[in-house]
């Protein structure tokens, strides 16, 4: 497909309103319907039209296996470290009433926002991934 | 700020389960093999530590209660301690602990350099699962945890050096997702029925809505989804390959700790939240079980006896004494349930060193299957010595743990005037004394053949560990304190319910 100027252009312009409307989703995860996981799938799927459109190899330069690899435990590290800091601030695990040391509402919101980027990391490179080792199959 | 040491005091159930977890992380993050065994080494030995502690502070202070996040249990997950899972835990901890301290050298033979690192990964997210569903009180919060344990031990099976490894793995997939399916499905009946997830709560509930048909296909739903986990004859069909192809040690671990645990949760729908009365009352649960129970004795053995691979044999002996564990719950009393709970400790100690034992030896010579293994007793006296060991408490023999439990459930079976099932118990002890008798038949009294001849010397550490284990299996013949003492308080816990 990597000739098909239509394709090529479209793609373009879609991918970075893709990654805002991925970032948009995550952001009003607290407010209105969305959050990590949703958004983490948009951004994955951005990640796919551009291995579709332009090659696999194109897309690993732009975001390299090591990269997902080093991302999908880092997610679960964000979840888990902000359970672990709920013990410093005197709180049990993933309790966020203390995060902002003392305003529990912000304390909360604080909490929800980091876990969701947790969530969102993790779950965007899982997916693309999944998305390397399928398309990446009889290359080796 | 309050003192460190104070804080995390307070904290130990979160820990339980984050230290495994966050483990694995770093593993993730390493992805070296030595490196990532000196971390899975940390984790595993802290975990023993905080459930000793933890079984400590429910002897002197009575009930754990855990609010996670630290909301009110009704509306979130609450971690609940008291005597019979912080005896689990100490279990499933130790078990980990020996068997990581066993490990690097055995998988460093069997799996590919560059895989090492996920496989400890895995095992410490298994772990991170099994303690999960051992320390929580809420019913779903149970079934993410099972998920996280199935699904890393599906990659832990699948990692074995033999290429069906994959193809049984998948075949455990294909079942353990039925089973954790079934048990979800039961949980949302319940939770339908009672409107909280909470086990505690639940358990009160449940008295209001006794007799309803919802209730008792929940029950069923949980018991045959509990059942594939558990492997519970004719629910077992995918753990003799799981076993045999797995990675050694990934099988004397799972082999110690998974069915363990889905044993617990069954024990503790069963008895804690429904109740005795609800159970096996309205229900012919009882006669069920005690069939299967049965069947489970004494087929499986049968099989094993036609074994050539010896991990598979040990595997299908695994099913057998599940059926021993299933019996102990059957009976429905004091000692055939205590008898049943010490079963599960001492199973778990009798296979992991027989488990380690065979690791040790296809270490060493790459042996797998029985007839290649002759005249091994007298090249490797130290691993096959453990085996025989470990091998007589499987059987039952005085003065081993095996011993005491089935001594627990004869008593039970006696006391309910059940002679014929004591016959029954001893017939399958024989079949036991069958299956582990050919194999020390062929590795001590024939003349050493093959690879037999000359293996090569096996590490002192998997050596140790596979010692410490079979030693272990004689000390609980004789201190009963622990293995039959615990389990009773566990037993007569469980008997009386949340209510």
């Amino acid at each position: 497909m990597r000739l098909d100027t239509i394709l090529r252009v479209c793609a373009k312009l879609f991918i970075p309103f893709i990654f805002v409307f991925g970032l948009y989703v995550q952001l009003h995860g607290d407010y209105g319907p969305g959050g990590g996981f949703q958004a983490g799938v948009i951004i994955a799927a951005g990640v796919f039209l551009y291995a579709i459109i332009y090659g696999l190899s194109a897309a690993q330069r732009a975001v390299p296996k090591g990269l997902v690899e080093f991302m999908v435990p880092m997610g679960v590290l964000i979840f888990a470290g902000t359970g672990i800091y709920s013990f410093v601030v005197d709180t049990n695990y993933l309790d966020y009433n203390n995060l902002a040391h003392g305003d529990a509402v912000e304390g909360q919101h604080w909490g929800i926002f980091l876990v969701e980027i947790g969530v969102l990391v993790t779950v965007a490179s899982t997916m693309i991934a999944i998305f390397y080792a399928f398309a990446g199959r009889g290359r080796q | 700020m309050s003192a460190e040491p104070l804080l995390l005091q307070d904290h130990l159930p979160a820990l339980q389960v984050v230290v495994p977890l966050l483990g694995s992380v770093v593993v993730a993050l390493l992805r070296q093999g030595p490196a990532a065994w000196v971390v899975t080494l940390v984790c595993a030995w802290s975990m023993p530590l905080i459930a000793f502690a933890l079984l400590d502070q429910v002897m002197t202070n009575g009930t754990i209660s855990y609010a996670l996040g630290g909301w009110p249990r009704e509306v979130s997950i609450e971690y609940r301690i008291d005597q019979a899972n912080a005896f689990l835990l100490v279990l499933v901890s130790i078990m980990a602990a020996l068997v990581t301290t066993y490990m690097p050298r055995s998988i460093a033979d069997e799996i590919a350099p560059e895989r090492q690192g996920w496989y400890y990964c895995m095992y410490l997210l298994c772990l991170c699962g099994l303690l999960g569903m051992a320390i929580t009180g809420d019913a779903f919060n149970i079934f993410v945890f099972m998920e996280v344990s199935s699904l890393s031990m599906y990659g832990l099976i699948a990692m074995g050096r033999d290429r069906r490894a994959m193809v049984s793995a998948y075949q455990y997939l294909v079942l353990g997702t039925l089973g954790a399916t079934f048990y979800v499905i039961g949980v949302g009946l319940l939770f339908t029925m009672t409107g909280t997830l909470n086990l505690y709560d639940m358990a009160g509930k449940l008295e209001a809505v006794e007799n309803t048909r919802p209730l008792i296909a929940a029950l069923a739903f949980i018991g045959v989804g509990i059942g594939l986990k558990l492997a519970l004859f004719p629910l077992h069909l995918w753990l003799p390959n799981a076993y045999a192809f797995a990675p050694s040690a990934a099988t004397a671990f799972i082999a110690s700790t998974a069915t363990k645990v889905a044993v617990y949760i069954l024990l503790r729908i069963v008895f804690s939240v429904y109740g005795v009365n609800i159970a096996f009352g309205d229900t012919p649960a009882a006669a069920a079980l005690l069939a299967l129970a049965i069947m489970a004795m004494i087929a499986p053995s049968v099989v094993a006896i036609y074994q050539a691979n010896v991990k598979r044999m040990l595997a299908y002996s695994s099913v057998a004494q599940i059926g021993y564990i299933m019996l102990g719950i059957a009976l429905v009393s004091q000692t055939g349930l205590t008898g049943g709970i010490s079963h599960l400790f001492n199973h778990a100690l009798i296979k992991a060193s027989l488990f380690l034992a065979v690791g040790c030896m296809v270490y060493s010579t790459g042996i797998t299957r029985i007839e290649q293994m002759a005249g091994i007793g007298r090249t490797m006296p130290a691993t096959m010595g453990a085996f025989v060991l470990a091998g007589l408490g499987l059987i039952g023999v005085p003065g081993t743990a095996g011993f005491v439990s089935k001594w627990f459930l004869i008593t039970g079976a006696v006391e309910q005037g059940l002679w014929w099932l004591a016959a029954v118990i001893v017939f399958s002890s024989v079949l036991a004394m069958i299956y582990v008798g050919r194999v020390v038949e062929v590795a001590w009294f024939r003349e050493p053949s093959g690879a037999a001849v000359s293996p090569r010397k096996p590490p002192l550490e998997m050596v140790v560990v596979t010692w410490v284990l079979a030693l272990a299996v004689v000390y609980f013949g004789f201190d009963t304190d622990i293995s039959a003492g615990v389990a009773g308080d566990a037993a007569s816990l469980l008997l009386a319910g949340y209510r």
